[in-house]
């Protein structure tokens, strides 16, 4: 069948290799994460650090090859709102887990009471 | 809609609402990842809430859950193709695509479904513990979505056998693919802080 | 086998003794009542073909603000109710309520008021005026906007059902575990709240979205954001919050949902649950509602200066600037909900400077529109005096809620009357006295005549009155140690005096609210005094004033082009004409699809509330069979002929003519 794109298409033509180096990156990116907590012996941190890059990394591939977030004439309200719920995500996650770790912390008796007497020993 | 006798412009009227519809499609998608963090902020806070039960480094088996990652992100791939045979008016191939990316959607739930009832009949109930609860809500949740994701799948592919590649169809396989290919970034960060992570004990 | 398949369902459920028994024979005699007087005026067919399901945002409005007006008056009278049982309540009395019944009233009043009043009267009014504000015919999706409503509809009912059968939750208007969760609270009371807030919440989501794409895309040529009109950003801004801010009401109603529901251990006490995260949750959520509420009430008054003080808006980049820095803001100060649920000090300091620094932007808004009226030439009508209301309870209450944004004054005050003075004074003169007044601005326009403004001035200073003496002596009692939510206390605290100052001042605002229903009976009496001949009684600036009033089904009959802000104004003062061009248009046809899913959304609440689960799933099943049905329509819109459009116009001048 002809590709017939009608002038009145909002999109740039979608293109195979673009999927084809989303899908090879994705992969690659998912395989890497995965061995590197199953086959290496990296610390906890070092791990959280890396596996987090690898997440957003593999985030913004799906998101600008699959999702097409760029691409498109309307693509800056896409954009907009992406970094709308990004910030909303980022407090929210975040906040949450500072304020929750903040008062499990101080609203626990055991652990409060190691810590007070770490204190004295000061 | 008729186009007889009207001074209507049909064709930049449908290029608009398509434009429209996408774009607050894609505003629902964000409202999505919202709902998403606030399941990924209640597990997080909630991960060591194990209650003396078992721990994700005890519970997850990573071989098989790197199996179900593979299925799910090749059905984000297949899911492409279906939209370039859209763009290219195959309808067959666009069926075919179709077919390929529901098979592996089901394979993954089926996967998921299986590990859940593995646990459940251990014990290991959303019941058992705080943890437990935010594993099962966060990863059953993007579950249930999938499952919406498969059902809108099939009704779609039973449209496009009747009505053919309209720019309405089209339309709506573009949102599919949006909300399909969205299925897979919110698997990213499961798979991560869930799996992951929870291997690890972190 | 029968009573398993009916669930908690019971003869027993329904209402025992005389107060409850009171307050379900008002349910169903005022639906009765609806229903009869609809059937003896034959019509149920007109009823269904003109309103319920019409896809017009000015009917669906209308709908909006009805539901909204009547839920106002069980949300007063639950306020009646709670005052004189605290007036009456001191030492040996014990008041009029025994301590289930008044906690069930106090949770029903803040979840009516802010759900379905605050709410109902806001979605309406911006249903009502934004696609004329900025040139569109409709919204981005007239279908999810009706659905929308018939979601809050449905919400709604469940809300009052409650009263009939069953009871509704004592948790308080937030429904804080570990009270809310099954072990404290087995009843249904909590399962109709979380049902209720839930399928109404997802119809505010679907607005957010829906309003928000139709700012976004369906501006008039030439109506860039800098021209847009000030109500127009507000209502963006909020919708903003409303897409971001709503999910995290929706996943935390269904933790609390869950764990009630399927024995999950998110909030409860024990087996490794956290009830502190559902503080932190419906805080996160629950901060940007007040702004969700108060953001388009302001660009209701910066519309009303402005007309009514015949000057353009001061300051309007930096009113633009302040609507956004709020919305920011408003998403990084959720804590002070909580200041004393146990945080350090580092977490309750940051909080506190955020909360102190929200205060910033909204003294801005209020300097410029002081600003508009110095040297206008004032013309004090009924929306002009519920400005200068708001401005006066609006800031003391505003600098009560600075005064506890520091964490150490907080710790005096928090969940004291005092708070309950403050945000009170947010509340009703911030977003209501707003909604108020934009109702009794934009009146005319949707129905053709203005309302009697004598009566709405009345109205406003009995409420005004009354409020302040509801609300003031509030501030005294929290700083004398009353808590929130008490339901008796001892006569030696002193308390009762102010109790009875502040019972009599709920008394006023029901002679405020009775005149406003005055207002409207003696309005429509008398419409033919008061038409609206011109389309623009108030002397306008903005693009609604300048199609005839009543609004026509497709708004304009040609879509303005815009070169600068307040382009009607302009014109007017240019003497421009208006072209008068007919074109065909293109309107949604009447679905009755969204009635049909909300109903079926209820039927589902319904089932999960009283364990009725095989009704639960039939009714999820019918809901996405009538989405997938409903997605066969290929033919949604129908034509509406240049001809056809020529006929309804003039007609319109015709009747002006009437009544000339």
């Amino acid at each position: 069948m002809k590709p017939v794109i009608s002038e009145h298409e909002t999109t740039h033509p979608l293109s195979l290799a673009r999927y084809i180096a989303g899908f090879v990156g994705c992969v690659v990116l998912t395989l890497a994460a995965y061995l590197l907590v199953t086959r290496s012996s990296w610390s906890a941190w070092a791990i959280v650090a890396t596996l987090s890059v690898l997440a957003v990394v593999q985030f913004i591939v799906q998101m600008v090859l699959f999702l097409h977030v760029t691409e498109e004439r309307g693509s800056h309200w896409k954009l907009a709102t992406m970094w709308l719920m990004l910030g909303v995500v980022l407090i929210l996650v975040g906040g949450s887990v500072w304020i929750m770790n903040n008062m499990n912390y101080r609203m626990t008796p055991e652990q409060m009471d190691n810590y007070l007497r770490s204190q004295d020993s000061l | 809609m008729s186009e007889a006798s009207t001074t209507l412009d049909i064709h930049q009227i449908e290029a608009r609402a398509t434009e429209k519809t996408t774009f607050g499609f894609w505003v629902y998608l964000m409202t999505d990842c919202v709902l998403f963090a606030g399941l990924f902020a209640t597990y997080v806070v909630l991960r060591g809430n194990t209650f003396g039960g078992p721990s994700g480094a005890e519970l997850f088996k990573l071989p098989y859950v790197l199996i179900e990652t593979m299925a799910l992100l090749t059905s984000s791939f297949t899911c492409g193709m279906a939209m370039l045979a859209a763009q290219r008016r195959d309808r067959t191939q666009v069926l075919a695509w179709l077919a390929v990316t529901f098979l592996l959607g089901l394979t993954f739930l089926g996967m998921e479904l299986s590990e859940f009832r593995n646990m459940v009949l251990e014990g290991n109930s959303w019941r058992r513990s705080g943890f437990l609860s935010g594993y099962f809500t966060l990863v059953g949740t993007h579950g249930l979505h999938i499952t919406f994701g498969l059902i809108w799948m099939a009704v779609t592919s039973v449209f496009t056998i009747k009505k053919g590649l309209t720019e309405s169809m089209r339309k709506r396989l573009t949102l599919l693919s949006l909300f399909w290919h969205f299925l897979d970034v919110i698997w990213i960060f499961i798979f991560t802080i869930v799996y992951l992570f929870g291997a690890k004990g972190i | 086998m029968f009573a398993s398949l009916l669930g908690r369902l019971s003869w027993s459920q329904l209402p025992q003794d005389a107060i409850t028994r009171g307050g379900a024979a008002s349910i169903v005699l005022g639906a009765l009542g609806i229903v009869v007087l609809i059937t003896v005026l034959g019509r149920w067919k007109w009823l269904w073909k003109e309103w319920l399901t019409s896809q017009d945002p000015k009917k669906i409005g209308v709908m909006y603000i009805v539901v909204a007006v009547v839920m106002l008056l069980r949300g007063a009278g639950d306020a009646l109710l709670m005052r004189t049982q605290q007036a009456a309540a001191a030492g040996a009395s014990h008041g009029i309520l025994d301590s289930y019944h008044f906690q069930q009233i106090v949770s029903a009043h803040g979840t009516i008021m802010i759900f379905f009043v605050a709410m109902g009267l806001m979605f309406g009014l911006i249903n009502l005026v934004l696609p004329l504000q900025i040139g569109a015919r409709d919204v981005a999706f007239p279908f999810l906007n009706a659905t929308s409503f018939w979601l809050f509809f449905s919400g709604m009912a469940l809300v009052n059902l409650s009263l009939v059968i069953g009871d509704f939750s004592a948790a308080g208007w937030l429904a804080y575990p570990p009270l809310s969760e099954l072990k404290y609270s087995p009843t249904v009371g909590v399962d109709y709240w979380i049902w209720a807030l839930q399928i109404a919440g997802v119809g505010s989501m679907l607005s957010g979205i829906n309003f928000l794409v139709t700012i976004i895309k369906m501006r008039a040529p030439g109506m860039t954001f800098m021209k847009l009109p000030m109500f127009v950003w507000s209502v963006m801004a909020s919708m903003v919050l409303v897409a971001f801010a709503f999910p995290i009401l929706t996943v935390t109603l269904a933790l609390l949902a869950l764990d009630r529901t399927l024995g999950m251990h998110f909030f409860t006490a024990g087996s490794g649950g956290n009830a502190m995260m559902y503080v932190n949750l419906i805080w996160a959520w629950g901060h940007p509602e007040v702004y969700i509420l108060v953001l388009p009430a302001f660009g209701i008054y910066s519309e009303i200066v402005a007309t009514f003080a015949r000057k353009k808006l001061f300051g309007y980049a930096s009113m633009v600037w302040a609507i956004w820095a709020i919305v920011f803001l408003s998403f990084t100060v959720w804590l002070h909900h909580f200041f004393t649920m146990g945080a350090g000090a580092n977490v309750n300091a940051f909080f506190g400077i955020m909360t102190g620094i929200i205060g910033i932007p909204t003294g801005v808004k209020i300097f410029n529109w002081l600003f508009t009226m110095y040297r206008g030439r004032i013309s004090f009508k009924s929306p002009m005096l519920w400005f200068m209301g708001f401005v006066v309870i609006f800031t003391i209450g505003g600098v009560m809620g600075v005064l506890m944004s520091v964490p150490a004054i907080d710790y005096q005050v928090h969940n004291s009357l005092f708070l309950v003075a403050h945000f009170h004074m947010m509340i009703v003169g911030g977003v209501v006295f707003g909604y108020f007044a934009g109702i009794t601005y934009w009146f005319p326009k949707i129905f053709g005549f203005r309302l009697h403004d004598g009566l709405g001035k009345l109205a406003f200073w009995f409420w005004g009155t009354g409020f302040v003496l509801a609300f003031m002596p509030l501030y005294i009692l929290g700083l004398m140690g009353a808590t929130r939510r008490l339901d008796h206390y001892d006569a030696s605290l002193g308390w009762q005096p102010l109790f009875i100052v502040a019972g009599i001042g709920a008394c006023l605002v029901g002679v405020g609210i009775a005149l406003q229903l005055l207002q409207l009976v003696v309005s429509i009496w008398q419409r033919d005094q008061r038409r609206d001949l011109t389309g623009d009684p108030w002397n306008g600036r903005t693009l609604e004033w300048s199609v005839p009033s009543p609004a026509p089904a497709y708004n304009f009959t040609t879509i303005p082009v815009i070169t600068e802000r307040d382009q009607f104004w302009a014109d007017k003062q240019s003497g421009k004409k208006p072209v008068k061009r007919y074109e065909d248009i293109l309107l949604p046809k009447n679905s009755g699809a969204s009635v049909f899913i909300a109903g079926f959304a209820f039927v589902f609440g319904f089932g999960m509330i009283w364990h009725i689960y095989w009704l639960a799933i039939l009714a999820i099943l019918s809901l996405v069979t009538t989405i997938i049905v409903r997605a066969c329509n290929d033919e949604p819109e129908y034509i509406l002929t240049a001809k056809e459009v020529e006929k309804m116009d003039h007609a319109l001048a015709r009747r002006k003519e009437q009544y000339v």
